[in-house]
Formats: structure tokens, C-alpha cells, sequence
């Protein structure tokens, strides 16, 4: 089940990183509105993470949430169109940036509300294994949503009724503006201990430590063991959403900025490749976002008498809003 | 024919669901043992997996039912107080109601809320004697308040089979009402019930408050004559039928024991009178504005609907229109 393939673990890392910047200029250019929260900088840890997963797996990510989904394999186009608000995006246009969702290869949702995911993933992981699949899950969250209440009692509860759920902290040393320093008593792996859940740190730049870490975490959790929790360490390149490139706000000194894009993820892993192998997969990988852009930008828009298609699963209807 | 308790009517309802369905389970604080008396026996009969002990963690076990029902089972959550809905509004409203539509129609969410005892329980005070009701409906989740035994059981049912998350108040001022009941059955949601005919005024009653209804109506019988309507389901709400009650008697009270602000009342009647013109102005008997129940019990009783405030209610209105 696990990928232990170097390339492609590269190629997932490229992947998120071209999208990723391709979103930005989509942003800029106006064919995405309400802007997004960039995942540059920390794609190893959704691809390293992934690469660790089988089929009968499920996550469910945050508002930083595009390698989650892409690295678990689904289809850029779809999730291109998906933040371009199209009819043919994963979620019909329903969701975009922060709610993008694939049930079919078990991405239970980007969730937009910190600290939510845990507890979902804990049941969508109970219920799955309850009904006879070999089912682990694994909530993304960052530093920020530690100091969360629900996400603290689904560690308890995960822990408790020994569910499997890799709760995998993206620690990038802020949440908006504020610093892990000036957020989080005693440490992220401390909370985990409190529960009895083993704590790793791994380095969050380096993609196959963190496949490596989770890959280990994963097998302990097949084998019987409880949810776990993997801290990564890692740096956000961008802005914590690129409403920031209009507005600059002070808050990380340029030193630290520099010294933590320093530590490139899509560097680290593409170095470990022949240049020839590597250059191969840039070119297939730009040739996919090109491909992705066009069927993106040329997909149809919703019919705004749709806007309440999909709010009840049972078929109830809404009342109109209109006099 | 037999009679039923409300209160056994709930259990009935959760054994028959638990029986027919295996991927219907219960979990909530204190459900093995059944500290509520609705859940009493269920564990030993569906075992501790299906009816499943929590810790107080209600946040994370609400959510923990939502992953569970995208996963594909029928999780039915029994709350032991009114007032912990609002610690949980969060995680039913950002994300077991908001799912469906944010990943474009890729999930459901079939979840029961179950809040056995809700409104004022005399002596519970400010934190426990809550009926919020009228917040899910403001937000769209399907709401049902039974008043009857037998509503009681058709509409949990109806409610863990739905496909949609649902919140089923079952008020405190009824978990003793005893009923003969024939037959029991699913009853649909968005459905009303006229539980007595009468030609001057349209009285709706949510939940408990349909018994004082009756027993007022049956106090001015010969002096006014008092239809009572149930809607069973506050949302969706059968307008129709309440509606058609209305058109036939003219005028409408409202008597609902949720705050006044904002609350069903104000809803249900601005919807009959967009819809038809009344022959008096409506009127509505709520708790107050912003109300916390305060502990001393004449203080509670003062701050929920009365039988006298209906009377006057009534009376006003006939008074307004001759
Ligand atoms: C419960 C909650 N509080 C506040 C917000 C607003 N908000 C969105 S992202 C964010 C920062 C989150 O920081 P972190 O968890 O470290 O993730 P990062 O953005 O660094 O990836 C905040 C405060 C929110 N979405 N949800
Ligand atoms: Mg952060």
C-alpha cells in the first residue's frame, strides 16, 4: 500500500507546488474570488503523509487545504474548478478553496472552522471499521487549532476508544499572525502524551521523513495501536491567505522568512532524482496544470436557480428568500 | 388498547430503529444505564457497542456522529440537557448541516439529536430549563417537538430514518403524558394535526404546550369555539395545513414556549398573514424577550405561557374582531 517511490513523491510535491502558484495568479487575475490560503512551502507533508495511505483510507483537512486533497490523488482539474467556482468542480461549486471535498478516494472535506476535523475523522474512522474495512484516517490541523477544545477531546475520545486517526500538527510557526510562542502552553507532543497518544516530531521540509515517520505511525495503528500524533515543522513561504499580498502585514522578521524558504521541500526531494528524471516530471506535471487551467476556466458556471441544490440530502426544499 | 408514556413511547422508538436497521447506534452520556429512563434496557438488549457510553466531551462526540454518518451508519445522540445544544450548535450547524450542500450533494449526514426533557423541568434553573427550538429552525435543521405518545414514536422514527441531521425535542412538560395507542407508526415530518376542531380561532401549540391548548379550549367551550393545531414539525413547518385551519376560523394564537424575540411564533405568524388576511390581529403567548428561567418556582411558572395567558390571548382576539 505504501509509496515508497521517490519520483513520485516528487511528483506530488511538484504538483501542489505548480497548482499552487497557479491558483495565486488565478487569484490576481480575478477568476478566483475570496482568494486562498497557499500551501507553499508545506507540501511534503501532505505527499509524505499520503504516501502512506491505502485506499480504504479517509482524511479530512483544513482552510490550508489543497495538498491534502491533491496529494490523496484527486484530480487537479476538478479541483482547479472546484476554487474557480465551476460546475465541474469536486464540489459542483458548492465549496470552493476551504470546503473542497472528494468522497470517492476518502477526502472527507477541507474543513474551514480550526480544530474541527478530528473529531469527524475519529467517527468517520469508528464507523468505517465497525463495518469491516481495515480503515485509518488522518486529520490535518496546524498549530493554531491545538489550542482548541473539540480538537482536545477528540484526541481523548480517539484515544480512549482506540481509533485509529493519525493527527498530524502542521506547525508552521503561526496562526495568522500569532506565534506558537505566544499561543501554546507547554508543547504541541505534550497534548498528545496527556492522552497516551506517542508523539513524533519529524522535519516537516523533508518529505520522505515524513512518509518515513507516518508510514512507521500507520503500521503501529493497523497493527492494533491506538491514534498517534505527528508534529511536522515547517514554514509557510506565502501568506497565511493572499488577502496579505494587498495588505502587508509585520509580523515574521525577513531573516526568518529567508532562512525558512530556505528549506525547500520540492528542492529537497527533487534533488534526490537524476536531473533528467526530474525534468520529466516538471514537464508532465506543467502539461497536467495547463490542461487543468484551460478545463477550469472553460467549465460552466452554476445556474444561480441551483444555489440551494444539495442543502438536504433527504430532497427537502427550501423556501425561497425572495418576496 | 394499551397505554403508552410518552417517555416509553422514545424507548419504544430507539428499540424498534435499533432492531430494524443495524447501522442505527446510540451514544450519549449515561445511555447504559439510562439516566434519562428513556434509553432503560437498550445496552443490555443492542450491547455496549451499539449503545455506547461518552465521555463529556459533547463537542467532540456530536462531531464524532457526523464523521460516523458520512461514514454510512444512523447515529442518534441523546443530549441530557436542553441547554447543552447551545455547546454543540457549532459542530450541527458548521458542519452536519453545512455538508450536503458545501461538497455539492457527496454526502449525507443522517444524525438524531435527541433531547429528552427539555423546556423547564421545575427547579432546574437558569442552565437546564432551556427550549431552543426555534435557533434550528432559524438555521434550517430539521426540528420536531411531539406532544402525544404516539407522535412521540412516529416521529423519532421518521427522524432516525431521515437523511437529513434532525433535532427532536421531547418537551419535559410531556415525557408523563399517557396515551391509548392502537397502533404505532412513522409519522411524516412537515406534517400538522388538528387534535380538535373549531370555528372561531386557530390556536397552534408546540410541543407540551398542546395539552394546556386542549385544556384551555375545552374551558371556554360554549363561549368560544377553539381549534387546536399541532405542527409536530416547526421545519419544516406545514403551512398549509395551518393555513387551511386559519382561512376557516379567521384568527390566530400562537403559544410557544420558546423567548419571544425572533422566536417560531413570530415565524408562523408572519407566514399565515402573507398568505391571508385575519379578521383580528394575531397574537402570540411566548416567554419573554431574552428569558432565563429563574430557580424559585413561582418565578419558573412566571415565565413560561400560561393557560390565563392563552385565555386572555383568545379573548383579546374576539374582542379585536367584533
Ligand atoms: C475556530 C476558528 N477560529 C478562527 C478561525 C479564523 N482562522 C482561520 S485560519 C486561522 C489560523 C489558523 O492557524 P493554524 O491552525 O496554525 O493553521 P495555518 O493557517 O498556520 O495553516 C484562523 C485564526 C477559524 N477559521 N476557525
Ligand atoms: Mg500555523
Amino acid at each position: 500500500m505504501t509509496d515508497a517511490d521517490p519520483v513520485r513523491l516528487y511528483r506530488t510535491v511538484r504538483l501542489i507546488r505548480r497548482f499552487e502558484q497557479r491558483a495565486v495568479e488565478l487569484v490576481h487575475g480575478g477568476q478566483i474570488v475570496g482568494g486562498i490560503h497557499p500551501y507553499l512551502g508545506q507540501e511534503g507533508i501532505a505527499a509524505g503523509v499520503c504516501a502512506a495511505l491505502g485506499v480504504d483510507d479517509v482524511l479530512a483537512g483544513t482552510h490550508r487545504g489543497h495538498g491534502h486533497v491533491l496529494a490523496r490523488g484527486a484530480d487537479p482539474a476538478r479541483m482547479l474548478a472546484e476554487l474557480c467556482g465551476r460546475l465541474t468542480g469536486l464540489n459542483a461549486g458548492r465549496g470552493g478553496s476551504m470546503h473542497a471535498a472528494d468522497f470517492s478516494i476518502g477526502v472527507l472535506g477541507a474543513n474551514a472552522i480550526v480544530g474541527a476535523s478530528g473529531a469527524i475523522i475519529t467517527g468517520a474512522v469508528w464507523a468505517r471499521r465497525r463495518q469491516g474495512h481495515d480503515t485509518v484516517g488522518v486529520s490535518f490541523f496546524g498549530d493554531g487549532a491545538v489550542n482548541e477544545g473539540m480538537l482536545l477531546e477528540a484526541f481523548n475520545l480517539a484515544a480512549l476508544w482506540r481509533v485509529p486517526v493519525l493527527f498530524v500538527c502542521e506547525n508552521n510557526g503561526y496562526a495568522t499572525t500569532m506565534p506558537v510562542a505566544g499561543a501554546v502552553a507547554g508543547s504541541i507532543a505534550g497534548r498528545a502524551a496527556a492522552f497516551g497518544i506517542r508523539a513524533v516530531e519529524v522535519d516537516g521540509q523533508d518529505p520522505e521523513a515524513v512518509r518515513d515517520a507516518s508510514v512507521a505511525a500507520v503500521g503501529r495503528m493497523r497493527a492494533g495501536g491506538g491514534p498517534e500524533l505527528i508534529e511536522a515543522r515547517t514554514y509557510r513561504f506565502d501568506a497565511h491567505h493572499t488577502f496579505e499580498h494587498a495588505v502587508r502585514l509585520d509580523y515574521r522578521p525577513p531573516d526568518e522568512v529567508s532562512r525558512g524558504r530556505a528549506r525547500d521541500p520540492v528542492r529537497i526531494q527533487g534533488e534526490r532524482l537524476p536531473d533528467a528524471e526530474r525534468a520529466a516530471v516538471d514537464a508532465e506535471v506543467e502539461a497536467t496544470l495547463d490542461a487543468a487551467v484551460r478545463f477550469a476556466l472553460d467549465s460552466p458556471e452554476p445556474d444561480p436557480a441551483d444555489a440551494l441544490t444539495y442543502l438536504y440530502a433527504s430532497g427537502l426544499t427550501a423556501r425561497a428568500g425572495g418576496g | 388498547m394499551p397505554r403508552l408514556s410518552y417517555r416509553r413511547a422514545l424507548t419504544r422508538a430507539l428499540a424498534d430503529e435499533l432492531a430494524r436497521d443495524e447501522t442505527v447506534f446510540l451514544l450519549g452520556e449515561d445511555v447504559q444505564v439510562g439516566a434519562s429512563l428513556v434509553t432503560t434496557g437498550l445496552a443490555k438488549r443492542f450491547g455496549t457497542e451499539r449503545v455506547r457510553d461518552t465521555p463529556l466531551s459533547e463537542q467532540a462526540f456530536t462531531s464524532f456522529a457526523t464523521g460516523a454518518a458520512l461514514a454510512g451508519l444512523r447515529p442518534v445522540i441523546e443530549f441530557q440537557i436542553p441547554s447543552l445544544l447551545f455547546l454543540v450548535f457549532e459542530q450541527i450547524v458548521n458542519h452536519a448541516h453545512k455538508f450536503p450542500l458545501m461538497t455539492g450533494g457527496q454526502c449525507s449526514v443522517p444524525v438524531t439529536y435527541l433531547v429528552p426533557g427539555s423546556g423547564s423541568r421545575t427547579g432546574w434553573a437558569g442552565q437546564h430549563s432551556d427550549h431552543p427550538y426555534s435557533l434550528f429552525a432559524h438555521v434550517g435543521v430539521v426540528t420536531v417537538v411531539p406532544a402525544t405518545p404516539a407522535d412521540a414514536y412516529g416521529l423519532l422514527v421518521t427522524a432516525i430514518r431521515h437523511d437529513d441531521p434532525v433535532v427532536v425535542f421531547a418537551p419535559a412538560g410531556a415525557m408523563d403524558v399517557r396515551d391509548d395507542v392502537a397502533d404505532l407508526e412513522p409519522v411524516p415530518l412537515g406534517r400538522g394535526r388538528v387534535h380538535r376542531f373549531g370555528d372561531d380561532v386557530t390556536v397552534v401549540a408546540i410541543g407540551h404546550l398542546v395539552h394546556d391548548a386542549l385544556a384551555v379550549a375545552e374551558e371556554l367551550a360554549g363561549q368560544v369555539s377553539v381549534e387546536v393545531f399541532d405542527p409536530r414539525t416547526l421545519y419544516p413547518f406545514d403551512i398549509d395545513g395551518l393555513t387551511e385551519s386559519v382561512a376557516r376560523t379567521g384568527r390566530l394564537v400562537v403559544l410557544d414556549d420558546g423567548n419571544r424575540s425572533c422566536g417560531i411564533a413570530a415565524e408562523i405568524i408572519a407566514s399565515v398573514v402573507e398568505r391571508i388576511r385575519l379578521l383580528a390581529p394575531p397574537r402570540r403567548v411566548t416567554r419573554p424577550d431574552g428569558a432565563v428561567l429563574p430557580f424559585a418556582p413561582a418565578l419558573d411558572r412566571a415565565v413560561q405561557p400560561s393557560r390565563e395567558q392563552l385565555a386572555t390571548a383568545i379573548h383579546l382576539t374576539m374582542k379585536d374582531s367584533s
